[in-house]
């Protein structure tokens, strides 16, 4: 890089970390977040078959 | 059209499908934008090698903006129109922006040493994107600071709408005042002044800049609406 090597390379490097980093990070929300209202109905709309058998109303 | 989308439910549809097209799309352009930059474009003839680093610097800077005027809009519309998805677009774009800008930041001083021969240097440009990167975490600490999330994002939208008039500044300054920092080569009068062997690779990580804004932001806001369906569920469990 014509000398300039210790300054593009981590220009590019911590570009890439911090944008794949913030990613991940979403990524990571959106499905702690879906498994938590999975578990959330479960807990309150149980199986039917499950439901009728314990006498739910 | 915006009333269309104020459904929370036909937003996730919409999203679901957007998503994997903003994905391919950020990946793709990146890549291009990726090779163009640092194994296509020429050299700088004064810089040399480390002009590379404004393939990242500029659409970096570029977004800041673009993510903090996107803020505002989205506050605005949340404030006055009462959107219901225009708040959580609000509350996903300010990391979006923070990271953006602190990249700009970050880029910009690990250019400015070999070119300027300093890290930083307290000139209009820099001074105000710093602050802009303050507004964004002072966006994001306000808007978590309530127990009420709507509280949060009225008080929230009311920063971002202030603090909209840096957006101007950080444009202009490099033109009201004297600064150690380059003037316009691209978005000014008589159309840009860089050669397209550096224009092309520049407009490409922009657009896969955008792209990835546009996969996040979706992805936030998704989560964001979810989050808000845990949350009505455990209040109607609480209150019965």
């Amino acid at each position: 890089m014509g000398g300039y090597a210790a300054f593009v390379w981590p220009s590019f490097a911590i570009t890439a970390v911090v944008l794949v980093g913030l990613l991940v990070a979403s990524l990571r929300l959106l499905r702690s977040n879906e498994a938590a209202l999975t578990a959330l109905k479960a807990e309150r709309d149980p199986k039917p078959s499950a439901g009728e058998a314990a006498g739910e109303a | 059209m915006i009333q269309r989308f104020a459904n929370p439910n036909r937003f996730m549809r919409l999203s679901a499908a957007l998503l994997p097209w903003m994905a391919g799309a950020t990946v793709i352009l990146a890549a291009a934008g990726l090779y163009l930059a640092l194994f296509q474009a020429p050299a700088d003839y004064q810089q040399g090698e480390s002009v590379r680093i404004m393939y990242v610097h500029v659409p970096a800077a570029w977004m800041a903006l673009f993510c903090y005027a996107c803020l505002a809009a989205a506050s605005a519309t949340g404030l006055i129109l009462k959107h219901p998805l225009a708040d959580l677009a609000a509350r996903s774009t300010a990391p979006i922006g923070a990271c953006f800008a602190f990249l700009a930041l970050i880029t910009g001083s690990l250019w400015g040493k070999p070119m300027w021969g300093t890290w930083w240097v307290w000139d209009a440009r820099l001074t105000s994107v710093l602050v802009l990167f303050f507004l964004y975490l002072g966006y994001m600490a306000l808007v978590n600071a309530f127990d009420d999330p709507a509280r949060g994002a009225k008080a929230a939208a009311v920063l971002a709408l202030v603090g909209f008039v840096n957006v101007p500044i950080i444009k202009f300054s490099v033109e009201w005042w004297n600064t150690l920092h380059q003037p316009a080569s691209v978005l000014k009068m008589g159309g840009p002044s860089i050669h397209p062997s550096m224009l092309a690779p520049l407009l490409l990580m922009a657009l896969a800049f955008t792209t990835y804004y546009l996969w996040v932001l979706l992805v936030r806001v998704r989560a964001e609406i979810i989050s808000g369906k845990i949350r009505a569920i455990r209040l109607r469990q609480v209150h019965g």
